[in-house]
C-alpha cells in the first residue's frame, strides 16, 4: 500500500515539472521584449535594462531556467507592478478566499449532484430521471458567468434574498481573526455568529454558480455509474439472496457505483479552478483569479505567471490527492501491487 | 448461433429511432440550423446597424422597436447579438478545427508508432492537462498578445489532449487489425497505411468529439472574452457584451448583459445536443 | 401465507410447481416469446437437472421465479407454486421474504456475482442478519462455520478475503454458502459450474449435492453440460426454444430417449465417444422467438423426422406423472 502510494507520488512528479517548465516558457514567450513586459508600459529604456538584468533576462535559456527553479524554491514570484508588494505575498493573502469559495462550492455541488444522480438512476424514466438529464444537459450549456448575472439580477435585484455582491463581506462588518483564512470556519472559531451569518450570506451567490456548473459532471458520472452498478450480477445476487432494499442500495450498490465517481473529480476541479476566475469577476470576490484578472488588464504580468503556476501546482497537487484518497477506498487496488 | 440475436438495425431505421426517440434532437438540430443561418446572414438579418450609436436611446428596455433593449452607447442590442454569432461560431470553429487536425494526426501517429514519438506526444497531452485549462487558456494569451487570434490558437492547444487521446487510442486498436495488414502486405509504406486506411477510421468517433468539443470552445472563447482578453470594445461578441452589460444588472438594466448570455448558452446548448445526437446514431455504446 | 392443502397431501405435495407458464419481452425489435407453456416440478431432495442449449430460456424461467426478471418481461399465462404459495401473486415484500429464506439460488460466474469491493464473511453476515434470528456476537461464528460447511480451508482468515483473491472454485463455494445459510427448501443452480475447471466442477457439484441430500433440499440444476446432468440429477427436464420438450428420470432418458431433441442432443454430446468424428451436431439454430409465424413446434425447422400431425399443434404424451415429452413422431423405444 505505501508502496503504491510512493508509486503515484512519483507519477505526479513529471506533471509537476511540467507545470513549471510550461511557466517558465510562457513568461520566456512573451511576444516583443520581456524585459520591457516586466518593466511596465511607462518604464524608461534605463528602467528596462535595469529590469533586464535584475531578472537575468540577458542570460542564455537553460541559465535562465536554473535561476527561475530556484526563485521559486526561495517563494520568489516576481513583484507585482501595480500594487508593488511580492506576488508570491499578494496570492498568499488571496489564496484563502479563493479556496473558501471553491471547498464551498464542491461541496454544495457534490450535495446535490450525488443524490440526483443515484434518484434517476434507481426511478430510471421518471420524472426525476428526465429532470436530472435536463439539468446535466442544461448545466454544461451555461456559461458560468451568465449563471452568475442572472441569479444576482433574480436574487438580488429582483427578490432582495441575496446581498450586493460586493465581496466577502458587507463593508459593515470587519473580517474574523485569521486562523485558518477561511472566513466560515475563522468566524465560528471567533464564535462571532452574526459575523458567520454574513459570511456566509456573501458566499451563497458565486458558490451557488460555481456549484452549478460542476453539478452536471458529477450528476451525469453518478447516475452513469449507478445504473451500471444496478443492472450488475452482484446486485442481482443481493436480491436474489433477498436483502432489503435499502441495504441493497447502499451497501452493494452506492459504494460501488462511488468509486469511477471519485475519479471524475479530477476533471471537476478543472471546471472548478478554472470557473473560479469567471465566478471571482463577476461577484468581486478578492481571490486570486481577480487578482490575475487586474493584473492582466494593468498589462502586469508577473502576478498572471504567478497565478497560472499557483494553479497548475494546486491542480496537480489535488489530482494527487483523488489518486491516493483512491487507493483507500477501493480493496482492488492491491490487484496491481 | 444460439440466444435471440435481435436483428441490426439498418442505419436507418437506427435513425429513425435516435430522431423519434428524442424530440429533443429535432430541437437541437432546428436550433442549429438556425444558429448557422444567423451567422452566415446576419449583417443582412439584423434590423439596426450594430455599431450605430445613439445615446438618447441609451439603457432603453425591450420594445418592440427594440426587441433585447438597447445598451450604454444605446445601439440595438438584437442586431449586436444576430452579428455577433458570426464571431462566436468562427472563433469556436476555427480553435476546434485547428486543434482536430494537429491532434488528431499527432494523435494517430502516436498511436500507431508508437516508441518515442508516441511518449513524447502522450506527455505533452499530459502537461497540458496538468492545468485546469482554462486558466492555462488565460497564460497563453498573457503571453502571446491579446489579439483574437491568440483566443482561436489559446482554444486550440487547450482541446489538443481530447484529440490526441482519443486518436491515438483509436489508432492503437487498429494498429495491428485485419484490413491494416493486408495494406502493409500490398506494399504501402507505414506513413501511408496510417493516413489512407486508418485514419479514415477514426472519423466516427472524432466526429462526436467534434460536436461536443464545439460547444466547450465557445463557452472558453467567450469565457475570455468576457475577462478583457481578445476582443476589444466596440467588435459584438457575446462574451464581452456580457462583460460590458455585466455593470448595469445591479441597477436592474437586465437586458444589456443577460440577451447575449442568453444567446451564448442557447449555441452552446444546441452543439452539445447535436453531439449527443450524432454520438447516439453513430455509437450507442457510447451513451451515458 | 397462502392457506393450502391438508397436511396428508403436503408431504407428497412438489416444493417447486410450476404450471404451463408463458413468459415474453417486449424489445424494440419485437416481443421476444421466451417462455411457452412450460411445466416441470421438483419435489422434496430431489435434484432435478434442467437442460438445453443457451437461449432456450432456461436462465429466463429461474429469475422469473424469484421476481427477478428484466423489466421488459411480461407473464402471460400460468402459474408458479413455491410449497402451495403462488409466486405471481406475491407481493414484492413476500418475495424478499422468500429469497435467501426459502429458497436460495447459485449463479454462474460467482466471482462476478460477489460484491467486489466487500469481504465475503461480510456478505455472508449481512445474508445471515437478514434471515436469522441472530445475535450480533454470534454472527461472525456463524459465518466461518458456513465456510467450513462448504469446505473452505482456514476460514478464520478467508473471512476476510475479498474475491478477486480467491479461485472460481472458492466464490463458488462462498456462492453456495450463500444461498445455503437460510437452509432454503427450494435450491436454484444457474449453470454453477460454467466457467470452472473439470475437477472444480466435480467438486462443486458434489458438494450441491451433498448439502442438498443433508438437508432434503429440492435442487433444480440448470446446466447445458448433458454429461453434469447425468452424474449429478435424478430427473432430467429438457428445453429448447422456451418450450419443455421432456421429462424424464435421467437413467430414462439418456438409455432412451423420446423427443428427437433430446436424442440429439445425447448425439452431440462429447462423454462417452470414441472420437470426435462420432460426435454429430444439430443441424440449425433457434428459431427467431419475436417471429409471428412460431411453429407450435420450434423445433420442426431443426427436426430430422416431421411428420404431417407436426404441423397441427403440439402434442404432449403423458408417460407417468413425472415423464412426459412433447412429439407427435417420437423416437422409438430402443
Amino acid at each position: 500500500m505505501i508502496r503504491l502510494a510512493l508509486l503515484r507520488i512519483l507519477g505526479a512528479l513529471p506533471n509537476l515539472i511540467g507545470v513549471i517548465v510550461i511557466t517558465f516558457l510562457l513568461t520566456r514567450a512573451l511576444p516583443g521584449d520581456p524585459a520591457a513586459y516586466f518593466a511596465g508600459q511607462s518604464a524608461s529604456s534605463e528602467a528596462v535594462e535595469q529590469i533586464r538584468s535584475k531578472l537575468g533576462l540577458d542570460r542564455p535559456m537553460p541559465e535562465q531556467f536554473v535561476a527561475y527553479v530556484r526563485d521559486l524554491a526561495q517563494g520568489n514570484l516576481g513583484e507585482s507592478l501595480s500594487t508593488g508588494q511580492s506576488v508570491a505575498t499578494e496570492i498568499a493573502s488571496r489564496l484563502p478566499a479563493s479556496l473558501e469559495l471553491t471547498l464551498v462550492a464542491l461541496l454544495l455541488a457534490v450535495s446535490i449532484a450525488l443524490p440526483l444522480g443515484v434518484m434517476a438512476a434507481v426511478r430510471k424514466g421518471s420524472w426525476i430521471d428526465q429532470f436530472a438529464r435536463l439539468v446535466t444537459t442544461a448545466g454544461v450549456s451555461l456559461p458560468v458567468f451568465f449563471t452568475g448575472l442572472l441569479l444576482t439580477w433574480l436574487l438580488y435585484f429582483k427578490l432582495g434574498w441575496a446581498p450586493s455582491p460586493i465581496g466577502r463581506l458587507d463593508p459593515s462588518f470587519s473580517p474574523p481573526a485569521q486562523v485558518t483564512g477561511l472566513y466560515l470556519i475563522d468566524a465560528l472559531i471567533a464564535r462571532d455568529l452574526p459575523l458567520w451569518w454574513a459570511s456566509v450570506k456573501q458566499l451563497a451567490l458565486p458558490a451557488v454558480t460555481m456549484a452549478l456548473f460542476v453539478l452536471a459532471p458529477i450528476a451525469r458520472m453518478t447516475r452513469a455509474s449507478m445504473l451500471a452498478v444496478l443492472s450488475s450480477d452482484f446486485v442481482r445476487t443481493a436480491r436474489a439472496l433477498g436483502l432489503r432494499g435499502p441495504t441493497v442500495l447502499v451497501r452493494y450498490a452506492l459504494r460501488n457505483a462511488l468509486l469511477p465517481v471519485v475519479t471524475t473529480l479530477g476533471m471537476v476541479f478543472s471546471f472548478l479552478l478554472g470557473s473560479n476566475v469567471l465566478v471571482e469577476k463577476v461577484f468581486a470576490w478578492p481571490g486570486i483569479g481577480s487578482f490575475a484578472i487586474e493584473s492582466l488588464t494593468a498589462a502586469d504580468y508577473a502576478p498572471v505567471q504567478g497565478f497560472v503556476l499557483t494553479m497548475g501546482l494546486l491542480y496537480v497537487l489535488l489530482n494527487l490527492a483523488i489518486d491516493l484518497a483512491y487507493l483507500l477506498i477501493d480493496p482492488r487496488v492491491a490487484l496491481e501491487a | 448461433m444460439s440466444a435471440v440475436m435481435l436483428g441490426q438495425p439498418t442505419r436507418m431505421s437506427h435513425l429513425r429511432h435516435v430522431v423519434t426517440d428524442n424530440p429533443v434532437t429535432l430541437v437541437a438540430a432546428a436550433l442549429f440550423v438556425l444558429i448557422v443561418v444567423v451567422a452566415l446572414f446576419g449583417p443582412w438579418l439584423a434590423p439596426f446597424d450594430p455599431m450605430a450609436s445613439d445615446t438618447s436611446q441609451a439603457l432603453a428596455a425591450p420594445s418592440r422597436l427594440h426587441p433585447f433593449g438597447t445598451d450604454s452607447l444605446g445601439r440595438d442590442l438584437l442586431s449586436r447579438c444576430i452579428v455577433a454569432a458570426r464571431l462566436d461560431l468562427l472563433l469556436a470553429v476555427s480553435a476546434v478545427a485547428l486543434s482536430f487536425v494537429i491532434g488528431a494526426t499527432l494523435g494517430a501517429a502516436a498511436g500507431f508508432f508508437g516508441g518515442w514519438f508516441d511518449r513524447i506526444v502522450s506527455r505533452v497531452a499530459d502537461t497540458i492537462m496538468a492545468f485546469p485549462l482554462f486558466v492555462l487558456a488565460m497564460g497563453i494569451i498573457a503571453a502571446l498578445g491579446n489579439t483574437l487570434a491568440n483566443i482561436v490558437i489559446a482554444t486550440a492547444i487547450i482541446n489538443l489532449p481530447f484529440y490526441i487521446r482519443l486518436a491515438r487510442a483509436e489508432a492503437n486498436v487498429r494498429r495491428s487489425a485485419g484490413f491494416v495488414e493486408s495494406a502493409r502486405l500490398a506494399g504501402n509504406s507505414e506513413w501511408s497505411v496510417l493516413m489512407r486506411h486508418v485514419f479514415p477510421n477514426l472519423l466516427p468517433p472524432m466526429a462526436v468529439q467534434v460536436s461536443l468539443n464545439m460547444g466547450w470552445a465557445m463557452l472558453n472563447a467567450a469565457g475570455l472574452s468576457f475577462i478583457g482578453l481578445g476582443v476589444r470594445p466596440p467588435t459584438p461578441e457575446w462574451g464581452i457584451m456580457v462583460a460590458e452589460g455585466a455593470q448595469y444588472i445591479v441597477s436592474g438594466e437586465w437586458w444589456v448583459a443577460l440577451f447575449p448570455g442568453a444567446c451564448l448558452m442557447l449555441a452552446v446548448f444546441a452543439f452539445n445536443l447535436l453531439g449527443d445526437a450524432l454520438r447516439d446514431l453513430l455509437d450507442p455504446r457510447m451513451r451515458t | 401465507m397462502n392457506p393450502t392443502a391438508s397436511t396428508a397431501s403436503t408431504a407428497s405435495r412438489p416444493v417447486l410447481s410450476i404450471d404451463d407458464l408463458s413468459l415474453e419481452f417486449r424489445t424494440r425489435s419485437g416481443t421476444v416469446r421466451a417462455l411457452d407453456h412450460v411445466s416441470l416440478s421438483v419435489g422434496r431432495g430431489e435434484i432435478v437437472g434442467l437442460v438445453g442449449e443457451s437461449g432456450s430460456g432456461k436462465s429466463v424461467l429461474c429469475h422469473a421465479l424469484l421476481g427477478l426478471s428484466d423489466r421488459a418481461a411480461r407473464i402471460t399465462g400460468g402459474a408458479m407454486y413455491f410449497d402451495g404459495i403462488d409466486l405471481l401473486a406475491a407481493s414484492e415484500r413476500e418475495l424478499q421474504d422468500l429469497r435467501g429464506r426459502e429458497i436460495g439460488m447459485v449463479f454462474q460466474n460467482p466471482r462476478a456475482a460477489l460484491n467486489p469491493i466487500r469481504q465475503i464473511g461480510r456478505q455472508l453476515e449481512d445474508v445471515l442478519r437478514r434471515h436469522g434470528a441472530i445475535r450480533s456476537q454470534d454472527l461472525r461464528e456463524r459465518a466461518i462455520a458456513s465456510l467450513r460447511e462448504v469446505a473452505i480451508a482456514d476460514p478464520q482468515k478467508r473471512w476476510h478475503a475479498y474475491p478477486f483473491e480467491l479461485s472460481g472454485g472458492m466464490c463458488q463455494r462462498v456462492m453456495i454458502a450463500l444461498a445455503m445459510s437460510a437452509s432454503p427448501r427450494l435450491l436454484i443452480c444457474d449453470e454453477p459450474t460454467t466457467g470452472l475447471d473439470v475437477t472444480t466442477q466435480a467438486a462443486v457439484l458434489n458438494l450441491i449435492r451433498e448439502r442438498s441430500r443433508a438437508n432434503q433440499v429440492a435442487t433444480l440444476l440448470i446446466t447445458h453440460d448433458l454429461t453434469l446432468a447425468a452424474d449429478f440429477c435424478d430427473r432430467v427436464v429438457v428445453m429448447h426454444a422456451g418450450h419443455v420438450v421432456e421429462t424424464a428420470p435421467t437413467a430414462r432418458l439418456f438409455s432412451a430417449p423420446r423427443h428427437p431433441y433430446t436424442g440429439a442432443l445425447i448425439g452431440a454430446t462429447p462423454a462417452g465417444r470414441a472420437d470426435i468424428d462420432a460426435l454429430v451436431p444439430i443441424a440449425g439454430g433457434l428459431p427467431d422467438l419475436r417471429r409471428e409465424d412460431l411453429p407450435a413446434c420450434r423445433f420442426i425447422e431443426r427436426c430430422t423426422r416431421p411428420v404431417a400431425a407436426c404441423a397441427g399443434g403440439l402434442r404432449h404424451v403423458s408417460v407417468t406423472s413425472t415423464e412426459d415429452f412433447a412429439c407427435a413422431n417420437p423416437l422409438p423405444l430402443p
